[in-house]
């Protein structure tokens, strides 16, 4: 080790990797994972959402889980946003592409993706 | 991409329950469910709880999992990791008569309370891998101080932090530090790891869940007394601890953490580690500087102190793991926020080992002046079995019990001097109703008497010449002035002994007998034993109203000591009772009584 470059590098570099543990982000993606959302297909949005999230460099503030059946089975696959001081979203009827979308309009920029929203399916 | 860790404890206490086996059960079982790219499983140190160990924290959730067995795995990779359904049977849960209880560990009380500094990476990180200790912030600190700060710049941010030393004594660290800074040539810097009170285990868990905090801290002493060789003494019934100390050397010298020309300033500095063989007596710190040197552990006189001629007669420092563990985050976080913890004369935070009648037994990490009540009530989770708090005994065989009366005692350095206990290294042994105070204090002599070193006499003679005392009157042979010698003896040792193992040794002794001195003299006087714990004094009878006559107790008994008719009562010859108690364990009516 040279310099503080040099640490800070990795520190940067490792950052990401253990900020999962701190458990204080403010925005919740919670991807349902129960039996019906696995069938429907919850898995590949649950993978998508994690890869996007740390593409655009959002794990400091927004954490991806799963939940179980949320009672909605036709509805799935179901993920919902939980943002501090507004109301929750759900989105239904999800895949990994709109996954995507959700990332970078919803999560980065503050629109809600409102045609996949469960108000709009129903 | 990772999607959720795993953090299983891998301390000494969870090790031993099992928490291996578990690591790899979760192995197998992710792999089998295809999920081993999505789910990372980190071997952390001790999270707090080894009560309830083996335990785990399932994150970004926090869920934390205790007693977990190999069983549960499939469970938990199925429910909880694949369908993100918390398993609720395992989820610790504190006190049964909360309705909603936490899932997080962070909201439990037991966490709550608390405050962790020297901690803050136990259970956080994993402690083989540097990468980790370095994205938490790992090695700023010496950097920061190698770069930018002065060796006074450094000396005045601890003084300012008002941080003392956690091995017991209490000592300003900036000023132990500024004594050796004067003078040249060789300087050392020596961690003193050999923990050695009964039922203490801070500084390991330190050790095993954040080693290289330590190293950190001592490289930044280094610099401060411009030393560039620094010792860990550990003993050798750590091996977990000495193994990961191994790594994180390792480790810091492959990365030039320690080593030549530390971040390019010029500055070297690098760790051995010298593994001690046990006796509690190379836990002072001048008969453990011999003991580096190669000779029999033995204290010597102070003064000279270390700082000015201390390891191999070279300037010395030598501070406990808990003091270095603190001090990264003192020179990160600065001085004031330190202070901002604790009391006026007890700054910070300090780790105790939570031991005896107590629920949750564990490590935990509380501001300086928390009062013992929220120690032992909120914390600790209260007194199994809903039996009545007697006593708390602080600072092991050197320190001294406090008693029910004084449980709004805020617990700080000089709060606990002036009841005639202290701080020590962090040992808190509990006692209930049922521990008799006058064996507590011979449990503890009996450790002295065993640990003197014996190149003292007042310690070698001394201690043994009141534990004679102290046997005789828990085994009903006290007679009228035991009390008066075993004050004399007491304050003579303390006076006399060579070493602060020896200076200290009669303050259980002195301690319960300031607090409990009807105890003693019933044992005396009455050849009685209140708590009803020293056998010789104790008899165990049957109840004829109650007995039932069916025998139960005469079959159970290993002496042959109860006899009777059938459906007629017992009765127990008391020259053949052994009073070991398994009639009483047995009765079903209640018929046996100890007295």
């Amino acid at each position: 080790m040279k310099s503080l470059a040099e640490l800070a590098a990795i520190r940067d570099k490792m950052k990401d990797k253990v900020i999962l543990r701190e458990g204080v982000n403010n925005t919740r993606v919670v991807v349902g994972m129960a039996t019906c959302g696995i069938s429907a297909g919850a898995r590949p949005v649950l993978n998508a959402f994690v890869e996007e999230v740390n593409k655009e460099n959002l794990n400091e503030t927004v954490t991806v889980t799963q939940t179980g059946c949320i009672g909605i089975c036709q509805y799935e696959p179901v993920v919902e946003v939980f943002e501090p001081g507004k109301e929750k979203v759900t989105y239904v009827k999800m895949t990994a592409d709109k996954a995507k979308r959700v990332v970078a309009e919803h999560l980065k920029k503050g629109n809600v993706v409102t045609e996949y929203t469960i108000g709009n399916v129903q | 991409m990772i999607r959720s860790h795993v953090l299983i404890c891998g301390g000494t206490g969870c090790t031993s329950s099992g928490s291996a086996k578990l690591i790899d059960a979760m192995e197998q079982e992710l792999t089998s469910k295809g999920l081993q790219d999505e789910i990372k499983i980190v071997k952390t140190g001790c999270f707090g709880l080894c009560a309830l160990g083996p335990v785990m924290i399932v994150y970004p959730e926090g869920t934390f999992y205790s007693r977990v067995s190999v069983d549960d795995i499939p469970e938990i990779v199925e429910e909880h990791l694949l369908k993100g359904r918390i398993v609720e049977r395992l989820v610790y849960n504190e006190a049964a008569d909360t309705e909603t209880h936490a899932t997080s560990l962070n909201e439990t009380a037991f966490y709550k309370k608390q405050r962790r500094v020297a901690l803050r990476n136990c259970g956080v990180i994993n402690p083989e891998v540097i990468d980790e200790y370095i994205a938490v912030d790992g090695y700023q600190a010496l950097g920061k101080c190698l770069t930018e700060l002065s060796r006074e710049d450094v000396i005045s941010i601890l003084e300012k932090s008002g941080l003392r030393g956690r091995g017991g004594a209490g000592f300003p660290t900036f000023r132990k530090w500024m004594f050796a800074m004067g003078g040249e040539g060789q300087k050392y810097v020596v961690c003193n790891a050999d923990e050695g009170d009964p039922g203490a285990f801070m500084d390991r868990s330190v050790l095993e869940g954040d080693p290289h905090a330590v190293l950190e801290a001592m490289a930044i002493a280094g610099y401060v007394i411009g030393a560039n060789q620094g010792y860990i003494y550990v003993r050798a019934e750590y091996p977990i601890a000495v193994k990961r100390l191994q790594i994180a050397i390792t480790q810091a010298r492959e990365y030039g953490l320690l080593g030549k020309d530390i971040f390019g300033t010029g500055f070297d500095f690098d760790i051995d580690i010298r593994l001690g063989a046990g006796a509690f007596v190379c836990g002072e710190e001048t008969a453990l500087l011999t003991s580096i040197e190669g000779h029999r552990g033995e204290p010597r006189v102070r003064p000279p102190f270390p700082a000015v001629k201390g390891l191999f007669g070279r300037p010395t420092i030598i501070n406990n793991v808990e003091t270095y563990a603190n001090i990264p985050q003192i020179i990160l976080k600065g001085a004031d926020w330190f202070a901002s913890m604790g009391t006026e004369k007890s700054k910070g935070t300090k780790v105790f080992a939570l031991g005896g009648k107590i629920n949750n037994t564990g490590l935990v990490e509380i501001p300086m002046g928390t009062p013992l009540r929220e120690v032992i009530y909120e914390i600790g989770g209260s007194i199994p079995g809903g039996k009545k708090f007697k006593a708390a005994q602080t600072g092991g065989p050197s320190g001294g019990c406090i008693p029910a009366s004084l449980i709004d005692t805020p617990v700080d350095y000089d709060s606990l001097i002036a009841i005639g206990s202290m701080m020590g290294s962090g040992g808190l042994i509990v006692m209930d109703e049922d521990n008799c105070m006058v064996d507590i204090a011979k449990f503890f002599l009996e450790f002295t008497v065993d640990e003197s070193c014996g190149k003292c006499t007042p310690c070698r003679e001394g201690t043994r010449r009141m534990l004679e005392i102290l046997t005789k009157i828990t085994e009903g042979r006290g007679e009228d002035g035991d009390i008066e010698k075993l004050e004399e003896l007491a304050k003579t040792i303390k006076a006399t002994a060579l070493c602060g193992l020896g200076q200290t040794a009669p303050n259980p002794v002195l301690s319960t007998l300031r607090y409990f001195r009807d105890e003693y003299e019933a044992h005396i006087y009455e050849k009685r034993c209140p708590a009803g714990q020293c056998k010789n004094l104790l008899r165990y009878t049957i109840i004829p109203e109650k007995c039932k006559g069916c025998s139960a107790c005469a079959r159970q008994c290993p002496a042959d000591a109860i006899s009777g008719e059938i459906k007629s009562p017992f009765v127990i010859d008391q020259s053949k009772c052994i009073k070991c108690g398994a009639c009483m364990d047995t009765c079903k009516f209640g018929a046996i009584e100890k007295k």
